[in-house]
């Protein structure tokens, strides 16, 4: 690993200032972070320990909201009885992600910037990845291993996927992201965080230099109740999506009121499908339309050679996860 | 079967304190260890002596910025039990308990741990020898055969016990997927793990 400075913010604002130095990085539960330096991926000159900062700690399941502290961990939430109860698939995308001994690491705030898992990128002996080094080309698209690739929101200039799962919920559900940068503090609509690759795929996030999550909001809607995780992978536990969907439904007897999707492990960014959603919407939720939904999910998909298993197993992921959405009860 | 009643509670190992977190506003609750190692040299990749609690012991270690967990603790203490498998917090042969934690000592920054309390697999047997009731259970069972992964198998089933998520045998198995073994040891780690559990009923 490439020698680095380290310091231990005391304050927010310190660690704002320290972090928009150029090549300083933010650093909390380390687990991407540590791992992508290891392996000479990301080299910053600094890192800036935020684990200090008590005020970004923590999580509230209040009336209204589910507020999310940045350094709360993965399995602080994945495990609290009461998020269980009242959002599934909240609970459900963060104890099918990664171990144990990550999920007690990495925190949420770390988790939504978590970077691809393509080859490409985190193999450094090839020297095509315009994510990784701007404008020297694309492996995955010159003919490469292609099977863990985007199928939606990819561009000529990368088809890297986004590997998270608590992010579909959160794209799901109209999560807000809180941050504290040099321009103070703002509030981001979860969709709106990701970029798409475009022709500049280095840029992945709207965040500026310095700027830091301090923590994700989560507006509580009775769809939440009604919602489920439904993760497909290579093995049972322990791996990356394949295809993965967040769903949420609201039902008014038999007729769909509100409906939620997002996709994992088939796009770009963190995905919400809302022309699925539109088809449901006013209509009953059936084997038959929850199956349309899932083929109209991946209408617009772009699939390569190795990638074009995620179209026929997404859709089916869509379905399963809407139908066992519906089975759950709905009340709160 | 083992001779003695299960005693999970060693340093840094407190009944469901992975909850320590949770449903509190945010703001409200501040970790000790937090707060305690707030002074340090600002910014310098330079090394300098960290202190960390060890299977309950005051240790000093000097540590760059840049070393991991499994560094100081192999190589700057000279404690080898823990193994460095993939070093990617894949496979899970670097596991500790880090204040009272599974982790993957291989992902974490010793420069982070400053202040912490660490448990190693050598701070699980008594100090007159006597081994810890879940080192008994996997050589009963014989849950190891190259040994290799074997001081993370038994920190990460120490921990599946103590946060409850050792119901059946199917949760036994997803919360010990962090722990890889080549040697396919998987049932007899399951026959341990089950051991060491129904052992804390009676």
């Amino acid at each position: 690993m490439k020698r680095f400075a380290y310091t231990r913010a005391r304050t927010l604002a310190d660690a704002v200032e320290a972090a928009g130095a150029e090549d300083a990085r933010i650093i909390a539960g380390g687990t991407t972070m540590v791992d992508l330096m290891k392996i000479g991926v990301v080299e910053p000159d600094a890192l800036v320990d935020i684990t200090g900062l008590g005020e970004l700690r923590g999580h509230e399941l209040g009336t209204d909201t589910l507020r999310l502290g940045a350094l709360a961990t993965m399995a602080n939430v994945a495990d609290d009885p009461a998020v269980v109860r009242a959002f599934p698939a909240l609970t459900e995308s963060l104890w099918k992600a990664a171990s144990p001994q990550l999920r007690n690491a990495a925190t949420l705030g770390g988790n939504i910037l978590q970077r691809t898992r393509c080859p490409y990128f985190r193999d450094t002996a090839f020297a095509q990845c315009n994510k990784r080094v701007p404008g020297s080309g694309c492996a995955a698209l010159d003919g490469g291993e292609t099977t863990i690739h985007a199928i939606l929101g990819g561009s000529d200039a990368c088809v890297a996927m986004y590997p998270g799962d608590f992010a579909q919920v959160l794209v799901a559900f109209d999560a807000e992201v809180e941050t504290r940068g040099p321009g103070g503090t703002r509030r981001i609509p979860f969709a709106e965080l990701h970029l798409l690759p475009g022709d500049a795929p280095h840029r992945e996030t709207v965040l500026e230099p310095g700027e830091i999550v301090t923590a994700i909001e989560v507006r509580r809607i009775p769809a939440m109740a009604r919602s489920h995780y439904l993760k497909a992978r290579d093995r049972e536990s322990y791996a990356f999506a394949s295809a993965s969907a967040a769903v949420g439904l609201e039902m008014d007897g038999d007729t769909v009121r509100d409906v939620r999707i997002g996709l994992g492990g088939v796009a770009a960014v963190p995905w919400r499908a809302r022309a699925a959603e539109e088809s449901l919407r006013g209509g009953p939720l059936t084997e038959e339309t929850a199956r349309e939904a899932g083929r109209i999910a991946f209408a617009d998909a772009v699939p390569l050679e190795g990638s074009a298993y995620k179209i026929p197993l997404g859709a089916d992921v869509v379905a399963g996860a809407l139908l066992t959405a519906k089975s759950r009860p709905g009340g709160e | 079967m083992p001779g003695r009643p299960p005693d999970l509670r060693r340093p840094g190992v407190s009944r469901r304190n992975f909850l320590q977190g949770s449903s509190v506003a945010a703001g409200s609750l501040g970790l000790a260890v937090g707060e305690a190692r707030a002074q340090g040299p600002a910014m310098s990749a330079e090394a300098r002596t960290i202190e960390m609690r060890v299977n309950g012991k005051t240790r000093h270690v000097s540590v760059e910025p840049r070393t991991t967990l499994v560094e100081a603790l192999r190589d700057g203490l000279g404690m080898t039990g823990t193994k460095i498998g993939c070093n990617q917090g894949q496979c899970g042969a670097c596991t500790v308990l880090l204040n009272g934690s599974r982790v993957n000592s291989c992902l974490a920054l010793a420069v982070m741990a400053e202040g912490g309390e660490v448990v190693t697999v050598e701070g699980l047997a008594d100090p007159d020898g006597t081994l810890h009731p879940m080192q008994t259970a996997f050589a009963e069972n014989d849950a190891f055969q190259c040994g290799y992964c074997t001081p993370g198998q038994i920190l990460s089933a120490i921990a599946c016990i103590e946060e409850g998520h050792a119901g059946d045998e199917a949760e036994i198995r997803e919360y010990m997927s962090g722990n890889l073994c080549r040697c396919g040891a998987y049932p007899n780690i399951v026959a341990a793990i089950v051991q060491v559990r129904d052992g804390m009923e009676g």
